[in-house]
């Protein structure tokens, strides 16, 4: 009982003293957890995978020979990869192009305050939170072959005949045509989010002062509010790119890359190769070919942003 | 009167575009609900019309979920999962984001940059490398290599999201208790990390539903139903052959949907400040 009761002060300072009150080695110390994390499971790994693509190595045969470029070669060579390559960058634009505008709408309708607004933010975000991949299952039944929810309302509503009923997922453009709308569908709700933290950021007052100097909406809109918040909205572009762009899971799910590699992208290129075929060296190669292309667009975002902020 | 007719299709339109949006993100949520209360004949007849039941509704496919699948090792998976990589995520990211706002300077922010650009680091960049670590740990096919995974993309996110929100936190407090007596590790302690529960609160919910959403380390580590976490199983374990069980994935994807939706709703505000606050002036 009386140790518990023996104030604190009366404590000796400890050894550690010197630690628990410097600053500077504190402060080392408290980070270096997450920094070796992240050192051991994303640089260690990071590096492994370049060296995967220059080297022979696979599951059969995992061997650390050095090939120098000719995985990057084979790759290039290949029409499938071409193809694949392609697609990403449609499948990338298109989304976020998609996203984007629907972001734009959709901000603008909850900006003002009507009965029932909460709630209605709460349903648009649904797509953004929930985990693509359980989303994704549920486009999938709505995109059925046979079952089809969308064929039925278009059949009962007369625009097309039960005989001429799209397969979704089955013919190669339509099947293009479905992973990016659900995959702007689950990004508008966050480009939502985005505009609005953005403009309710910006003071009333300089948008009042526009108003009385003669600007109506679309000026207001376009001249005013957009570069307010154009460096927020970059912000979110570069998760929008960067998670797109490094996608799997709906590709995975609804098509399978399919039909015919119609909707094959390079994340899911990399998996097909990497570890189902266990090529590794050809599967990281496929990967690594994000970098470049991704470092390039988030430089580019960030240099954009900057120039306008001066 | 032309006034009250222009108000009113302004008003109409309004309320039309609110609804658009409405069905366009809610719609595969009711399409979940519905499909999971149908019963097959119902279900798999394209003459019925599909918005609403044409026979009683069931819960046959929630039955047949929970007693015939691994749906409930699933969910218990998932929650194994969510709750180790939150305590190693917090026990990281916690000082970490202490450190960088306020013990480091200028270093500080550059590595809190540095810190946060790794969550950009895309999973399929980097699944190859760490499928053979995991293999060499001898984790391969279980639900432990998530666990030491997934904290890769956890604490980054929260050592920035906390790194925001130590910033705004008046110093005062701290000195306050350092001229007490308490040192500077023992203000963190006593001080600093009961004076942020909402953050920490913060940070534990959205760790949780990162947990729950990812999807493609799941898939390249994990291939036997026992390990999977929820989202996994739903979405590839409950296909027999060729034949999809509709009813029961709906089922599952939808209650492993509802406590993500809720989360997200309740702490947006902060999720929002989290990501972007740091990054913009």
């Amino acid at each position: 009982m009386a140790v518990i009761a023996e104030p604190v002060a009366a404590k000796r300072p400890s050894r550690l003293h010197f630690i628990l009150d410097r600053r500077d080695v504190l402060g080392a110390l408290f980070v270096s957890p997450a920094i070796l994390y992240v050192l051991l499971l994303v640089g260690v790994p990071f590096l492994l995978a370049v060296y995967y693509s220059i080297s022979a190595y696979t599951i059969y045969d995992p061997s650390w020979r050095f090939v120098g470029l000719a995985n990057f070669r084979q790759i290039i060579q290949n029409p499938v990869f071409i193809e694949t390559l392609e697609n990403t960058f449609l499948f990338t634009f298109a989304s976020q192009l998609l996203g984007l505008v629907l972001g734009k709408f959709g901000a603008l309708l909850l900006l003002r305050p009507f009965p029932g607004r909460k709630i209605v933010r709460a349903l648009i975000i649904l797509p953004w939170a929930v985990p693509i991949a359980l989303a994704a299952v549920a486009w999938e039944w709505m995109f059925d072959s046979l079952y089809s929810v969308i064929n039925w309302s278009l059949i009962a509503l007369g625009i097309i005949d039960r005989s001429e009923a799209p397969n979704w997922l089955g013919n190669p453009h339509l099947a293009m045509l479905c992973v990016i709308v659900v995959n702007a569908w689950r990004f508008f709700p966050f480009a939502i989010v985005i505009f609005l933290a953005g403009i309710t950021s910006i003071p009333q007052d300089v948008i009042d002062a526009a108003t009385v100097d003669g600007a109506g909406f679309w000026r207001r809109n376009y001249q005013i509010i957009l570069p307010m918040i154009l460096p927020i909205v970059t912000i979110g572009l570069i998760f929008g790119v960067v998670f797109t762009f490094t996608d799997l899971s709906v590709v995975y799910l609804l098509t399978m890359g399919g039909p015919v590699n119609a909707t094959s992208v390079l994340g899911f290129q990399g998996f097909q190769v990497g570890i189902v075929s266990g090529d590794v060296s050809h599967g990281a190669a496929i990967s690594l070919f994000m970098l470049p292309i991704l470092f390039l667009v988030v430089i580019g975002m960030l240099r954009f942003i900057r120039r306008r902020e001066i | 009167m032309q006034r009250a007719i222009a108000n009113t299709l302004k008003g109409v339109s309004f309320y039309g575009a609110v609804a658009f949006f409405v069905v366009l993100t809610a719609f595969p949520f009711y399409w979940m609900l519905i499909t999971s209360l149908k019963s097959n004949p119902d279900l798999y007849n394209v003459t019925n019309i599909p918005f609403w039941f044409n026979e009683a509704p069931t819960l046959e496919h929630y039955r047949y979920l929970f007693e015939q699948t691994m749906f409930v090792r699933w969910l218990v998976n998932s929650l194994i999962i969510g709750l180790c990589v939150v305590a190693i995520t917090l026990v990281a990211a916690l000082p970490a984001g202490y450190s960088l706002a306020r013990m480091t300077g200028r270093s500080g922010e550059a590595l809190g940059i540095g810190i946060f650009l790794t969550y950009l680091v895309p999973p399929t960049l980097l699944f190859l490398p760490l499928s053979r670590i995991v293999a060499d740990l001898g984790l391969q096919n279980s639900m432990w290599s998530l666990v030491l995974v997934y904290p890769t993309f956890t604490i980054p996110f929260c050592t920035w999201l906390l790194m925001g929100f130590f910033k705004a936190m008046p110093v005062e407090i701290e000195e306050a208790a350092i001229v007490d007596g308490c040192s500077l590790f023992g203000a963190f302690i006593r001080m600093v990390i009961p004076l942020s529960m909402p953050a920490i609160l913060t940070a534990v919910i959205f760790t949780f539903t990162l947990t729950l959403q990812e999807f493609v380390y799941a898939l390249t580590f994990i291939s036997s139903t026992a390990q999977k976490p929820i989202t996994l199983g739903v979405a590839t374990d409950l296909v027999r052959g060729d034949i999809f069980f509709w009813g029961e994935i709906m089922a599952g994807a939808l209650i492993a949907s509802i406590p993500v939706a809720i989360a997200y709703n309740l702490f947006l505000d902060r999720f929002i400040s989290g990501i972007t606050g740091g990054a913009v002036k």
